[in-house]
């Protein structure tokens, strides 16, 4: 029994780790412009996508290089999102943005779905596919994989956002745009790194787990409702404990999975985001807010 | 009758849509597919562009009208109408009792809970495959029949839909035009000076929300009759998002709106056979356009275009009007 | 018996103390000013008179009944109105529409027999219109009745919201601020409607900085320093008040009356 949680300890956290890094994603952006992105999801499909279809066949890239191409394509289309959809509608109500990043995502979806069509995709594992003995359960080298470079990423991102200028300059756009504006920061500029950086830390998560789970063009979507989920279960604009979501709900959705019903795994998801939601919205980690009359 | 002007529009163009074009496909099974979103459409507006409530979860009461019809008509032998109104009741006990704490959150909160409730609806009625047929779905509904006259043709399902939508537009038209459409608008006006004038938001926010459901629900039952058949695809969040997208297309608080929204969103697909790899992308793409461009959606937008040319009409006219006079002056007094 | 009756009233919002101890009683037909520096607490006390925050201890007793613990709407339900510091309006809806929202409580209708548009609905309507109307020419709207309210300015708005009060025919009208904003031609305009609206028989409660119009048309004042009572009485009273004089400005001042 123990080495059957340990089993579904394993897979929660490597599923954990892609929530997590969604919801990070998510928590930067919304931190930067109070915008819920709807199309995160996608950075991770059009970064895992593009790695594979870069380093496929006999003319294709080594994966390293595949890698990082993918990483800057999926970070100029968060740009690309920012600039032509997000900040032309500027001032607009939150139904509107809502549906604006509801469109972006479904356009991506079908851009997505014109270039690679509806075939499942896998890319190569970086090491090697031969599981792992930890005790009686077993892990794939890429689990492995998917759990270190999340860590590595959100402590980046940690890092960036507390000991550079450059973060902390977003972080200031984010609290005051206007007061930003003042000290001169450019906050049109640093609305876009916000977005590219979000969109990378997508494309990374995407590309680190496309040899587990296989990639096609909407593999974006539950993906990013769940990274959503794990930023509200965090805090909404509390960047590590949208971390802590993922990690949370990857644990609960595969504990639920083994235990419970595999086909009931995401509606559990859903049912503890609805609790949450209902009984303490500003989450796990984050702060209850007053409205001002 | 000045108010209800547009629905006699709608009621003329409805009747008389047949008859210009007899036996065609697109005004009796498209006419029929577009009628459903719209009624469906004109719901969510009630809900989403009056009251001010964003819900991404709107097929869910859909797809529990149709579910129950088809389970108690299919396994259970029920005559079709009144599976109608257990359905309705259903799902009204069911928004009733998810409408408080819902409702109690606002935007992106409210969003994600609609979503959530909508998804986990879905995934309930995939996987209770001994009652609901599972992601096969259920098959075998049998038809309407009114005192004898049997709903069996798509000519005879046009004129039920047609006659379904005029009520569902004229209660909607109704309830806007009264005190409690005002208490609607004001809940999304300013929460808040709604409830100092008097008006118990969390009680008006549950109301709409009910009504929205309910409609819902009887279009998913007669959907189900129509179809015969009922499968978890049509009850997605993705049908979710279209709805909103046609309400959101048409004009937030606008029912006319709802209705142009919903026959434009279900033609287009028609229309977009040709581009048919590009049909999402389009779609994704509409979207955003409509939202960035036009957020008021086209219904109003179309109506402020009209006001702006005819405003600049009418200034250039009484400019002119203005310069004719000055010049008869000038000649008057002889000035050059 | 006093028409308002504050006793106690104590609030503090996480560690902050905004009022402590709040007292003072509001008697019947009168404009009543609660005045006092900026973050002296005065929209935090309206919040409580309206339901909207909660008092930690205290009570608000209007016409002898209870308010603290009512939601909002129950309290307008007791004849209290309102209108706001940052202006409220319901920019969805024409001016009409507004004030004819006012008129809700006056009104009893409920959603289904909307729907059905049942005979009822249509005699409530014509009688919502007319005492919307009443309203608007009241506060000397006439010229604005039918136009959305998003096109109009800032000035006129005001007035609108408190037209919209009115028609509910409150029995006190809390104005939060209503010259803010205003200039000197549209506050001697406030100042009269002010003044009419105590002359029909509505009592008023006040906040307002403009001290002028304060003095002008207050029968009495509240001072509020710091969530407390400051000091209470009649205007000049409260002008020659040398612990007022200081808690606004630290030294002697001349009022410009």
């Amino acid at each position: 029994m123990f080495d059957q949680i340990l089993q579904f300890l394993l897979t929660g956290i490597t599923v954990g780790s892609t929530y997590a890094l969604v919801g990070l994603g998510f928590a930067i952006i919304y931190n930067a412009s109070d915008v819920v992105n709807f199309s995160q999801g996608e950075f991770v499909m059009i970064g895992a996508m593009s790695a594979v279809a870069l380093s496929a066949g006999d003319t294709g890239l080594p994966l390293w290089a595949a890698a990082l191409a993918a990483v800057l394509i999926t970070t100029l289309v968060g740009m690309a999102l920012q600039r032509f959809a997000i900040a032309p509608a500027r001032g607009a109500s939150v139904v509107t943005t809502i549906i604006i990043t509801i469109g972006a995502s479904i356009f991506l979806r079908g851009v997505a779905l014109l270039v690679w069509g509806k075939d499942l995709f896998a890319l190569p594992p970086f090491s090697g596919d031969d599981p792992i003995q930890i005790g009686n359960a077993t892990v794939l080298p890429q689990s492995l994989w998917v759990m270190g470079g999340a860590a590595v990423l959100v402590f980046g991102a940690q890092y960036f956002f507390t000991h550079t200028t450059l973060g902390k300059a977003i972080l200031a756009c984010s609290c005051n745009k206007t007061a930003a504006h003042l000290v001169g920061i450019n906050v049109g500029v640093m609305l876009l790194v916000a977005y590219g950086l979000s969109a990378a830390l997508g494309a990374m998560a995407g590309i680190l787990v496309a040899p587990i789970t296989f990639a096609s063009y909407d593999t974006g979507v539950m993906l990013g409702l769940k990274g959503f989920s794990a930023a509200i279960l965090g805090g909404m604009g509390n960047p590590m404990g949208a971390v802590a979501g993922g990690l949370l709900l990857g644990l609960i959705e595969s504990l639920s999975a083994g235990l419970i019903s595999s086909g009931y795994k995401d509606a559990i998801g859903f049912i503890i985001l609805l609790l949450v939601l209902f009984f303490r919205p500003s989450g796990l980690f984050g702060k209850a807010s007053v409205e001002r009359v | 009758m000045k108010r209800l002007s547009g629905f006699f529009l709608l009621a003329v163009a409805i009747v008389v849509l047949p008859f210009i074009f007899p036996d065609n496909y697109f005004v009796t099974v498209v006419g029929v597919s577009a009628g459903l979103h719209a009624i469906l459409a004109v719901s969510l507006n009630l809900l989403m562009g009056y009251a001010g409530q964003i819900s991404l979860g709107h097929a869910a009461f859909f797809g529990i009208g149709a579910y129950t019809s088809a389970i108690l008509t299919t396994r259970y032998g029920w005559n079709p109408w009144p599976t109608i109104l257990v359905g309705a009741a259903f799902t009204g006990v069911l928004a009733y009792i998810v409408a408080r704490p819902i409702l109690k959150l606002k935007g992106h909160y409210l969003a994600m809970a609609t979503l959530g409730l909508g998804i986990i609806v879905h995934i309930f009625i995939v996987q209770l495959g001994w009652l609901t047929g599972g992601p096969d779905g259920l098959g075998g509904i049998p038809t309407l029949s009114l005192f004898g006259w049997e709903v069996d043709s798509d000519a005879r399902w046009y004129v039920v839909i047609g006659a379904l939508l005029l009520i569902v537009v004229w209660l909607a038209l109704n309830i806007i035009d009264s005190r409690s459409g005002r208490a609607l608008r004001a809940l999304h006006g300013s929460e808040v000076a709604a409830e100092m004038m008097g008006i118990n938001t969390a009680a008006t926010k549950t109301g709409v929300f009910v009504l929205a459901a309910l409609i819902a629900s009887v279009a998913g039952s007669v959907f189900a009759h129509q179809q015969a058949f009922v499968s978890p695809d049509s009850f997605s969040f993705f049908f979710s998002i279209e709805l909103v997208t046609m309400v959101v297309l048409g004009g937030m608080a606008s029912t006319y709106g709802a209705v142009l929204g919903a026959i434009i969103l279900t033609f287009l697909p028609e229309l977009l056979v040709v581009f048919e790899d590009y049909e999402v992308m389009i779609f994704g793409g509409i979207l955003m356009g409509t939202m960035i461009f036009l957020p008021q959606g086209l219904f109003v937008g179309l109506q402020e275009l009209l006001r702006k040319l005819t405003r600049r009409r009418q200034r250039a006219a009484q400019a002119a009007q203005a310069t004719e006079a000055t010049k008869q002056k000038e000649d008057n007094h002889g000035v050059a | 018996m006093a028409l308002l009756d504050v006793k106690d009233l104590t609030i503090s919002f996480g560690g902050v103390t905004a009022i402590a101890d709040l007292h003072f009683e509001v008697p019947e037909s009168q404009v009543y000013a609660v005045i006092g520096p900026n973050g002296a607490g005065k929209t935090t006390l309206f919040n409580m008179l309206s339901g909207i925050y909660r008092p930690n201890e205290g009570s608000i007793k209007f016409q002898n009944q209870e308010i603290v613990g009512r939601l909002p709407h129950r309290v307008a339900k007791m004849g209290i109105s309102r209108t706001f510091q940052n202006l409220q309006m319901f920019f969805n809806m024409s001016v009409l529409d507004n004030v004819k929202v006012g008129c809700h409580l006056r009104t009893h209708s409920h959603l289904w027999s909307a729907a059905l548009r049942l005979p009822n609905i249509l005699k409530e309507e014509r009688q919502a219109q007319a005492w919307a109307r009443e309203a608007l020419l009241f506060c000397g709207l006439e010229k604005y009745i039918n136009m959305p309210a998003d096109s109009l300015p800032y000035g006129v708005l005001k007035r609108v919201e408190i037209a919209r009060a009115l028609a509910a025919q409150p029995k006190l009208l809390l104005m939060d601020e209503p010259a803010a904003g205003l200039n000197d031609t549209e506050t001697v305009e406030m100042r009269e409607l002010i003044r009419r609206i105590s002359q029909a028989g509505i009592s008023v409660l006040l906040v307002e900085h403009n001290m002028g119009l304060v003095m002008q048309v207050s029968d009495r004042i509240l001072v509020i320093d710091y969530g407390s009572r400051l000091a209470e009485g009649l205007p000049e009273e409260i002008q020659n008040n040398p612990k007022v004089i200081e808690a606004y400005l630290g030294g002697e001042v001349q009022y410009a009356v």
